[in-house]
């Protein structure tokens, strides 16, 4: 564990270098793939996660710790055959029609997939058929929707309408974010769930499936 | 320097109250405050009552200008609700905005020269939010010379480069700063306008980012600022930085600012 925790250190601070170091001497050692990610990596970025919805880390160094996870990764994925990776579950995201903000979006799914879900974008201007077609293929567990503008936020309540007529909703959690968007605005076109910020995304995601 | 006083927006918690209650004096004084303070517009926004948008944003219209004496800023995406605003505002006032998006810019043409106004033209692009200068600049170049082709004399254009967090990536600052001067030069006449809060967006003491950000983008050319006049450093930083560039003579504006208390240093 004691080599993990080097790695973790090295992940939270977003050093790319010494982190990358530590995850192939972790490998070289004989440490399990899985463990480093979970362990090491993910286990990090939860960490991150929390800071940073503390307000006590801010978004660069959220970005940093999550290119410096990716990197890591990059090292773990020759050990790992097709599909081997346990997820936490598969998000399909996008920012609804009519909206072209993607910012908000990005840090949210770069985070959860920091936090170990697999993460389908769908991009921005996503329409509600859109998300119900591809919530067919990829069957996820959740979708997130963002919107940074009033004008757009009705497109909420058009895809989980949608959505429900397509006979996915049940299958499915939604969960919705952006700058107008509000826990009251998620009620009351039951979604079920709002996050504020990307931090808190992923507690909500993880909460959403019963994951601790 | 054109100052457009941001504060009647309904995505602030006292503002969503007052116009839910249609509480008409908070609303006025607000508009006051911002008023004496130097604004040159008031910007109205009811964009988070989706459904009555319209009559809301024509409620805060009526409301400001029966007590406050200048033209506002008409904020909102809906076309409609622009529409309906412009017909019952007194004087020339701002339209905020207009993009590319060509839904919007079809019906807000024939609204925004049926009468003279000034008109905020965001460098939003057509399927992505700009981020490179040469992005920027392409849009903006598109939506001059299309408005300027509907009949909108360029000096009533406010160019709006679309500004993002330097947080998520940091060339966003400079990006924006360098589209500034290239609109300024390519279009003269034209003029440039921004808000401030998008640039500090993630960062921590945002307040001096955003002051910071508008006396570079000041030097680069910019000319009219969304942003809150009764932040007194705020706006100690906008009669500095005139001052700075050489457009108040004898340094007067800047002094009277002081003498009247509406800048501080701290």
């Amino acid at each position: 564990m004691s080599e993990l925790k080097a790695l973790k250190e090295a992940v939270i601070k977003g050093d790319i270098a010494a982190a990358t170091a530590e995850t192939s001497s972790s490998l070289d050692g004989g440490t399990d793939a899985q463990r480093i990610l979970n362990d090491g990596l993910i286990s990090a970025m939860d960490e991150v996660g929390e800071q940073f919805a503390k307000g006590l880390i801010f978004v660069p160094q959220m970005l940093r710790s999550a290119k410096t996870m990716k990197e890591c990764v990059e090292l773990l994925q020759p050990y790992f055959k097709e599909g081997d990776i346990a997820s936490k579950g598969t998000v399909l995201i996008g920012t609804v029609k009519g909206d072209l903000h993607d910012i908000g979006k990005n840090l949210v799914s770069m985070m959860l997939e920091g936090a170990g879900f697999k993460i389908v974008d769908l991009g921005v201007d996503v329409s509600p058929d859109t998300f119900v077609q591809k919530a067919r293929e990829v069957k996820p567990d959740i979708v997130g929707m963002s919107a940074l503008l009033s004008t757009t936020m009705p497109s909420m309540p058009k895809t989980i309408e949608a959505l429900q007529d397509a006979g996915l909703r049940d299958e499915i959690k939604i969960m919705i974010g952006g700058a107008p968007v509000t826990e009251r605005y998620a009620v009351e076109i039951r979604a079920d769930g709002y996050a504020s910020d990307a931090g808190s995304a992923v507690t909500k995601a993880k909460s959403l499936l019963g994951i601790s | 320097m054109i100052i457009v006083g941001e504060k009647i927006n309904t995505s602030r918690k006292s503002i969503e109250e007052a116009v839910a209650s249609r509480d008409a004096a908070f609303i006025v004084d607000v508009a006051r405050q911002q008023a004496v303070a130097g604004a040159d517009y008031i910007d109205v926004n009811a964009g988070t009552f989706v459904d009555r948008e319209a009559e809301l944003l024509c409620w805060l219209v009526d409301t400001v200008q029966r007590e406050v004496d200048l033209p506002l800023c008409l904020d909102s995406p809906n076309p409609q609700a622009l529409a309906d605003a412009l017909k019952l505002h007194r004087g020339e006032p701002m339209v905020n905005s207009i993009s590319l998006e060509e839904e919007r810019y079809d019906a807000l043409i024939p609204v925004i020269t049926s009468r003279p106004c000034r008109v905020i033209a965001l460098c939003m692009g057509r399927t992505a939010m700009p981020t490179t200068v040469e992005e920027r600049v392409q849009v903006g170049d598109e939506l001059v010379g299309k408005l300027t082709a509907a009949g909108i004399p360029v000096d009533k254009i406010y160019v709006d480069p679309l500004i993002q967090p330097v947080s998520v990536d940091t060339n966003m600052g400079v990006a924006a700063l360098v589209a500034i001067s290239r609109i300024m030069e390519q279009f003269p006449g034209v003029n440039t306008i921004c808000g401030l809060s998008n640039v500090s967006f993630g960062l921590p003491e945002r307040h001096l980012i955003n002051r910071n950000f508008l006396a570079l983008a000041m030097c680069h050319g910019l000319n009219g600022a969304i942003l809150d006049p009764t932040d007194k450093k705020l706006m100690a930083t906008v009669f500095a930085t005139e001052m700075l560039l050489g457009k108040d003579e004898y340094c007067q504006s800047y002094i009277d600012a002081y003498r009247d208390g509406r800048i501080s240093g701290i």
